[in-house]
């Protein structure tokens, strides 16, 4: 075998507080899915001569799942926050699919990772197109969970904030209904999660760019003639 | 019908009631509508000098379950003053009068009281095939509603049907049953939502009119704060088994008869406003709930479609009866995961050569050891 000399160029792509919300998010729904199914399908107490009095289990969940609505909700308004003053791999512009070149990268994605139809080297040191898609489709997944959540909870609390989200019930026309929607966009993050996963290990492998580590230190692997080359591109395109 | 513009408290009087049972009736209405002790005299004093408000009472396509949980108000007073002391001067149920005179005496209480009557309807509103599946007298219950809305001081919607289309409009809906708040504009309305209401929130509704002249404060949807602001669950006496976790999962099981939460059985207590922990029915009896079955929310809108009522989360839309979002969710999931599975399958047939690639670009050299 021959080592043939391939630079690679050290980016610095996941700032610190990019990766803490992403832990903190993770961990948020995880703890929001496990607390919401067991609110959904309780697991019952079975134990002979059980009285209400000396437990509180169903209210803990409810109360975990209540509390960490609340740092999942802070933790997403900093992360917008973040897209006006992060760098240009955190910054809001990426989630939306605005140009013709944003759409020309989805096809390539798509037909390149997904489909793997066609054969095409594609390097980008932070989301890729169909990634920052799906980011902000799950944002927009994040804001509905959290109004009709915090919609629910105005019912039971007069907090002053929950009390801002008053209009969410009569909007769907019940809390029954409100629930059940509630409870099924919870199935997007479960399936988001998988693929999400997935797609990490598949990366990793297959581009070699180190982006399952990347969430840990921030550091991605990219070429360093095309990552010096697109520099200059953009630089002329400041210009 | 009588000319008489007599207050609750004359009619009392010529009735032979004690001034001690005004007083006690006042007392008893100012509590269940909510206001503080100190507001009684407020309840007396317009009870002795209000004229009794004149009332039209609307039966449209509905099964007069409304009008029979009215007439059961656990207080004989409450049935008694209201029904003989606010001047109801049509119902198709109780009033006298049949057929023109029955219409000559609404004509005339609508003409004498233009402005100032209260219009309680009790049933939807069918709409479809230009209204032909409910006519009374002639004419479509839109065209009947629209003329008594038209000179009414405020509307009061009896039931989930006035209130929401409750089993009619249930899908598929043959008549386009429409509830009265899509049909009347510009009127105060007051939704008291129920299959039936309970009676004696119906007659705190109506006291409250008679008493303040005002409608009652009202939530988002239209419906009384003092008996709808809360949840069944929110004042169920089993509410601690629920925070405990105790739930029934059979009806016949042990935790059923030990009288735990029948959250797991598809009660509708979380996700229903209504008075019933707390006013209950037939002379505060029961509940649902104290029965041991749970609520069916018969007080929400939509409440028939939303089933299967034993189930706690409903069948998912278009997918077949308890068919629940989890059991989809689940499916994609495992979907998902097949998928993903063969994507990593074909990943490393495809990508061979490129991953092959790699691996010889990145290797050390032959013959290199660490440390040499």
């Amino acid at each position: 075998m021959k080592h043939k000399e391939v630079p690679l160029f050290r980016v610095y792509v996941w700032e610190r507080p990019v990766r803490i919300y992403h832990w903190i998010n993770a961990l948020c729904i995880l703890v929001l899915c496990v607390t919401g199914y067991l609110i959904g399908n309780p697991i019952v107490l079975q134990h002979g001569g059980n009285d209400a009095s000396n437990h509180y289990f169903f209210g803990w969940i409810r109360f975990i799942h209540f509390a960490t609505a609340y740092l999942f909700l802070f933790n997403f308004l900093f992360r917008i926050y973040w897209g006006f003053v992060g760098n240009r791999y955190a910054n809001w512009k990426n989630y939306f699919p605005y140009s013709k070149k944003h759409f020309q990268n989805m096809w390539d994605v798509l037909t390149v990772d997904v489909l793997q139809i066609r054969k095409k080297d594609i390097e980008t040191p932070g989301h890729n197109a169909v990634a920052n898609f799906m980011y902000f489709i799950t944002f927009l997944a994040f804001l509905f969970e959290v109004i009709t959540g915090f919609g629910m909870y105005s019912a039971m609390s007069d907090n002053w904030f929950s009390d801002l989200f008053r209009w969410v019930i009569p909007v769907f026309g019940g809390d029954l209904i409100l629930r059940m929607i509630h409870h099924a966009v919870m199935w997007v993050f479960v399936v988001f999660t998988i693929v999400h996963v997935y797609l990490v290990f598949y990366h990793d492998y297959v581009d070699g760019s180190g982006v399952l580590s990347s969430m840990a230190g921030g550091w991605k692997f990219v070429s360093k003639e095309k990552f010096l080359k697109k520099n200059q591109e953009k630089a002329a395109e400041g210009k | 019908m009588d000319e008489t513009t007599s207050s609750v408290w004359e009619e009392m009087k010529n009735k032979g009631y004690s001034r001690r049972d005004f007083l006690k009736f006042c007392a008893w209405m100012g509590a269940f509508i909510g206001v503080e002790s100190t507001g009684i005299s407020s309840v007396v004093r317009a009870m002795e000098t209000k004229k009794r408000p004149a009332v039209i009472w609307l039966h449209l396509q509905e099964c007069t379950c409304c009008s029979e949980s009215f007439i059961r108000t656990s207080h004989p007073i409450v049935a008694d003053i209201i029904l003989d002391n606010i001047s109801l001067d049509y119902t198709e149920t109780l009033q006298a009068a049949a057929g023109h005179q029955a219409e000559a005496a609404l004509a005339k209480s609508m003409k004498d009281n233009w402005g100032e009557y209260i219009l309680l309807v009790e049933g939807s509103v069918p709409t479809g095939e230009d209204g032909v599946y409910c006519c009374i007298g002639g004419k479509t219950a839109e065209m009947r509603l629209k003329e008594a809305a038209e000179g009414a001081k405020a509307v009061i919607a009896w039931g989930n049907c006035a209130s929401n289309g409750c089993v009619q409009a249930a899908n598929p809906n043959p008549t386009t049953a429409t509830p009265i708040h899509k049909i009347i504009n510009g009127k105060p309305l007051i939704k008291v939502p129920g299959c039936p209401p309970i009676g004696e929130v119906m007659a705190g509704v109506i006291v409250h009119i008679m008493a303040f002249g005002t409608i009652p404060q009202l939530d988002g949807q239209g419906r009384p704060l003092a008996f709808y602001s809360r949840r069944v669950h929110d004042t169920c006496y089993r509410r601690p088994n629920y925070d405990a976790g105790l739930f029934v999962e059979e009806f016949d099981d042990e935790n059923a008869r030990k009288g735990y939460c029948l959250y797991k059985v598809g009660c509708r207590g979380p996700v229903t406003y209504n008075a019933c922990g707390v006013t209950k029915w037939n002379e505060g009896t029961s509940f649902p709930i104290q029965s041991g079955h749970g609520c069916i929310g018969c007080s929400e809108a939509d409440f028939w479609d939303h089933g299967p009522f034993y189930q706690h989360l409903a069948s998912f839309p278009g997918f077949g009866i308890e068919t629940t979002a989890d059991k989809i969710g689940l499916g994609l999931g495992v979907a998902t995961g097949v998928g993903i599975a063969a994507h990593a399958v074909i990943t490393n047939i495809s990508k061979k050569d490129e991953i092959n690639e790699h691996i010889e670009t990145s290797s050390v050299p032959d013959g290199d050891r660490e440390g040499e």
